[in-house]
């Protein structure tokens, strides 16, 4: 419990660096907001009038400390090209995002640990070398090439799935009309992170297998089965579950190409789109969200790392 | 030198894919440099009249895309741009991250500190997203993806080469060269960055091909190269527009993209597996549940035991197997008896094969490397080594069964002590689970653990280390067995607690009448509990005999050797040490092992094999020169 507690305050200036850091990216940048918002022909007058709406004729500290109040209230800010509070783009984006990343993380971690288990059990036998190659190959594709592919083949070709959006435009709707706009960004998108975890699984449970309790389970005559799936895969899983957190990272960046390719609604596209329109304030509060909810899911799997080794009590 | 280029060039024809990728990763490479060079339309040109032209269109072997602009020209310099912007993005990582990482590990503390937190700042960012947001600042451009994703990778290579750099960064070579007053500028110059450059080129040879998959990526979003420059990112991205009436346009770039970046990861695992020490040599291999034998076809009289004893073991031998090295004889031709209820010590120094004949026994040697290639093991006449798995599996724990040398080691440190005991009845008995906790509560009490049943709720981290040995005996009891091996069971205890377990399997062995095998390297250990005594030097028995017998007259001048080393409380003397070094385990003496350091050798002990000579009933010594006649 104490370290439950301990690694939450630890949180709290993480997530303070962070929004400095979004913050000082943003702030500073090369062009002049109040132009880009009021277009090239904009009045010398109307661009001050503008700064001293937008609060950028205070020094930056200050500015800093304003703007942070602001999002800790829940106030992100108007999107100038949407016009529309940030907040309110931002999470119907990001609840889009998070079932396409959710999505993909189950599919990598349980594909990922059955890959690598399977590896490491067969070390050097030829389904071993077959899956680990399967593994490098899967960490390299390209996912925005990978996600054209599978358009290619199931939307156009076999006509199974369709190519684009999250419900379909007519008569769509439901659970089960979203899984099926579901499964080729999700199965796309969880390709190179299943490469990944599988080949961390596959070394992490070669260094256990080679441990002396795993030797001395066979020596008690546990079944080779238990000391695999049992003995050998609890001690792995504990450097596992830190990895699936990063992976965790990763999906949830990476769903940009995938949102791109697939016309997914999340909260990626809304970013290269923020992103063209030089929309400031909407990528900073994307920015933030995304990264911050990041920052809590490598909370979660430190928890549960911690819940199941015993052995981390600090 | 020529040693490490003799490994690599060995890696790439063991390693095949490595060798591919890095052919594949040339042509590519080759392909791009020469591009002004080639035969290639100008990249372009446009020609509406031939948009869209199909691959294998008269002139165009790729097609056009949709501005009829020659595909093939297009790749070819669309992978110049991307392979240059990915080497650049972690030429640009490489430096920012080593730098960090050597000032952060070279100078520790407050600067340590400092950047570090630096570092984990930007590592709370989704990979990706950090790019975005750098790109969102910085305005769309290929220069500014290049440096975005360099960014993103900074905390990878600070992080690698502050744990290389803090291990070095306090040995002995460099605080010498600190008290010798050299400047920190040229220690790292000098010492430092030697020595940590191998890790820079894993990092490197990890991230280039993500690196270039990630600037392809923002290429791809439209947020790197802008038209009419073009890399392989952007070609794609174009060329999605017409992705069903014409697939090639995008299709190709990106295979071209997939194919770097395989290679790239390919050639970075070779190169991994080469300059990575834990990966060397075999060392991340997983040992198989039974040791490989290999034996050479025995004569149909040793398929009998010669005796009626409970555990026979004749002519063993392991030796361990390492590709790319030497094999090391570990035991060379081991030959034991024990009875029911008899105590057989075998000592010897460390290194001598003793924990390795004891695991060999019951096939629990590691393999790889190790590979029994000779001999016969009979339990109560059962050849053990010839055993299926399933009879192996069957014997081990319920009929023979370990104490390892270091019980925090061989317990499983996520599992309670009470789950361990009971799985190690459950596998041998069906006991349902509520009667086998009892049982293993029992067998706690058993072995003097006081309060049982809360022990058993406990990991065995929350165990004292003469607690925790005492959990693996009960383990090594609960299922009532006949022989017990024990490997060192007292070394890694403190005196007075190695006492209390001598004491307690001495005391267990009369209640249960259980034979036992006690691994030591100490005869004063040894004369408490066994009736024999086996001695072990450089993988055979030198010398064997009842206890009482070898210490009071040791035959071999090894064994009295052994018995001098030993201290002994007021004895007056310091103990006298054995001259010499026991023989490499990679290379077998024709003659005694012993002679180079035996004071009684002869011409004759170096010249062949010396076999065992019978000195009583009882007692063997594998001497010429005993110092005991029969």
């Amino acid at each position: 419990m104490r370290y439950v507690i301990r690694r939450l305050m630890a949180v709290v200036p993480v997530l303070l660096g962070l929004t400095v850091i979004v913050f000082s990216i943003l702030a500073f940048l090369p062009g002049d907001p109040a132009t880009a918002i009021l277009g090239p022909y904009a009045t010398p007058e109307n661009v001050e009038r503008l700064n001293r709406q937008l609060g950028l004729d205070k020094p930056p500290a200050q500015q800093y400390l304003i703007w942070l109040g602001n999002i800790l209230q829940g106030d992100f800010g108007r999107s100038y090209s949407l016009n529309r509070p940030v907040l309110d783009e931002v999470l119907e984006r990001f609840s889009a995002t998070l079932i396409l990343a959710g999505a993909a993380l189950l599919l990598c971690t349980l594909w990922g640990i059955l890959i690598g288990v399977r590896c490491a059990v067969g070390q050097y036998g030829w389904s071993d070398r077959l899956l680990t190659l399967t593994a490098v190959v899967g960490i390299s594709v390209p996912s925005f090439w990978l996600g054209l592919l599978a358009i290619l083949a199931f939307s156009v070709n076999l006509r199974w799935l369709p190519a684009s959006g999250m419900f379909a435009v007519y008569g769509g709707g439901g659970a089960a009309d979203l899984a099926r706009h579901l499964i080729l960004p999700a199965l796309t998108l969880s390709v190179v992170a299943t490469g990944v975890i599988a080949r961390l699984t596959r070394s992490a449970m070669l260094e256990v297998l080679r441990q002396d309790f795993i030797c001395a389970a066979r020596a008690r005559g546990v079944g080779e089965r238990r000391v695999i799936y049992r003995h050998a895969f609890k001690a792995a899983l504990v450097t596992i579950i830190p990895v699936i957190g990063v992976q965790a990272g990763f999906v949830l960046g990476g769903a940009v190409y995938v949102e791109t390719v697939f016309q997914w609604p999340g909260v990626g596209r809304m970013l290269v789109q923020a992103i063209s329109t030089r929309d400031i304030q909407l990528v900073q509060g994307g920015v933030v969200v995304v990264a911050a909810s990041y920052v809590l899911l490598n909370l979660l799997a430190d928890l549960a790392q911690h819940a199941l080794d015993p052995k981390i009590k600090t | 030198m020529s040693g490490a280029r003799v490994a690599a060039a060995a890696l790439f024809v063991r390693h095949r894919p490595a060798g591919v990728g890095a052919l594949v990763l040339l042509v590519v490479a080759a392909l791009a440099v020469a591009a002004p060079l080639l035969p290639l339309h100008n990249p372009d040109l446009t020609d509406l009249a031939n948009r869209l032209q199909r691959p294998g269109a008269p002139g165009h072997p790729f097609g056009t895309d949709h501005l009829g602009r020659d595909l093939l020209a297009r790749l070819v310099w669309g992978t110049r741009l991307s392979l240059a912007v990915g080497v650049f993005a972690s030429l640009i990582a490489a430096l920012a991250g080593s730098c960090i990482g050597i000032a952060a590990g070279f100078f520790g503390g407050r600067t340590d500190y400092l950047l570090m937190r630096g570092i984990d700042m930007l590592m709370a960012f989704p990979y990706i997203l950090l790019a975005l947001a750098i790109v969102a600042a910085l305005g769309p451009g290929l220069l500014n993806a290049l440096y975005a994703v360099a960014i993103v990778n900074i905390p990878f290579f600070a992080r690698s080469v502050r744990g290389a750099t803090a291990t070095i960064a306090h040995r002995e070579f460099v605080d010498a060269a600190r008290l010798a007053g050299m400047r920190s500028g040229r220690i790292i110059a000098g010492e430092i960055l030697p020595n940590v450059a191998p890790v820079i080129t894993v990092a490197m040879s990890t991230t280039i091909g993500w690196m270039i998959l990630e600037t392809a990526g923002l290429s791809f979003l439209g947020l790197g190269s802008q038209p009419p420059q073009a890399d392989l990112g952007s070609m794609l991205g174009e060329g999605r527009k017409s992705l069903i009436n014409a697939p090639h346009v995008s299709v190709v770039p990106g295979a071209m993209i997939f194919i770097i970046v395989v290679s790239i990861n390919l050639l970075g695992d070779g190169i991994r597996d080469l300059l990575d020490p834990r990966l060397r040599a075999g060392a991340l291999s997983r040992p198989a549940p039974v040791t490989r034998i290999e034996r050479a076809a025995t004569g149909a009289d040793d398929a009998h035991p010669p005796g009626g004893a409970l555990l026979q073991v004749r002519g063993l031998h392991t030796r361990f197997v390492s590709a790319g090295a030497r094999a090391q004889y570990a035991v060379n031709g081991v030959d034991l008896a024990v009875d029911a209820g008899q105590c057989l010590g075998l000592i010897g120094e460390s290194g001598s094969g003793k924990s390795v004949t004891a695991l060999s026994l019951l096939g629990l040697a590691p393999s790889p490397p190790a590979v029994i290639s000779g001999g016969r093991v009979w339990l109560a006449g059962e050849d053990l080594l010839g055993a299926n798995f399933e009879r192996l599996r069957a014997i081990r724990g319920r009929r023979v069964s370990y104490i390892f040398q270091n019980p925090m080691a061989a317990l499983h440190p996520l599992m309670t002590v009470g789950a361990q005991l009971t799985e190690a009845i459950r596998c041998h008995r069906r006991v349902p689970r509520r009667a086998a906790l009892d049982e293993a509560v029992g067998l706690l009490r058993r072995v003097r653990i006081p309060g049982p049943e809360a022990r058993a709720r406990c990991y065995p981290h929350e165990l004292s280390g003469g607690m925790r040995q005492r959990v693996g005996i009960a383990l090594a009891l609960a299922n009532s067995p006949e022989l017990v091996i024990a490997d060192e069971p007292t070394t890694a205890l403190d005196v007075t607690v190695q006492a209390q377990i001598l004491q307690l399997l001495a005391q267990l062995r009369r209640e249960r009448n259980l034979a036992l095998i006690f691994v030591t390297h100490d005869f004063a250990v040894l004369s408490q509990l066994c009736d024999r005594v086996a001695v072990m030097y450089a993988g055979r028995i030198v010398e064997s005999g009842a206890t009482h017998d070898i210490l009071s007259r040791p035959a071999h001048p090894y064994t009295a050797g052994l018995i001098r080393c030993a201290p002994r409380l007021g004895a007056g003397r310091r103990p006298a040490a054995i001259p010499g070094l026991p023989p490499a385990a990679d290379h077998r003496p024709r003659g005694c092992a012993f002679a180079p350091r035996c004071e009684r050798a002869r011409a004759a002990c170096e010249a062949g094999a010396v076999a065992p000579a019978r000195l009583s009933a009882t007692r063997r010594v594998r001497c010429l020169y005993p110092l005991e006649a029969a």
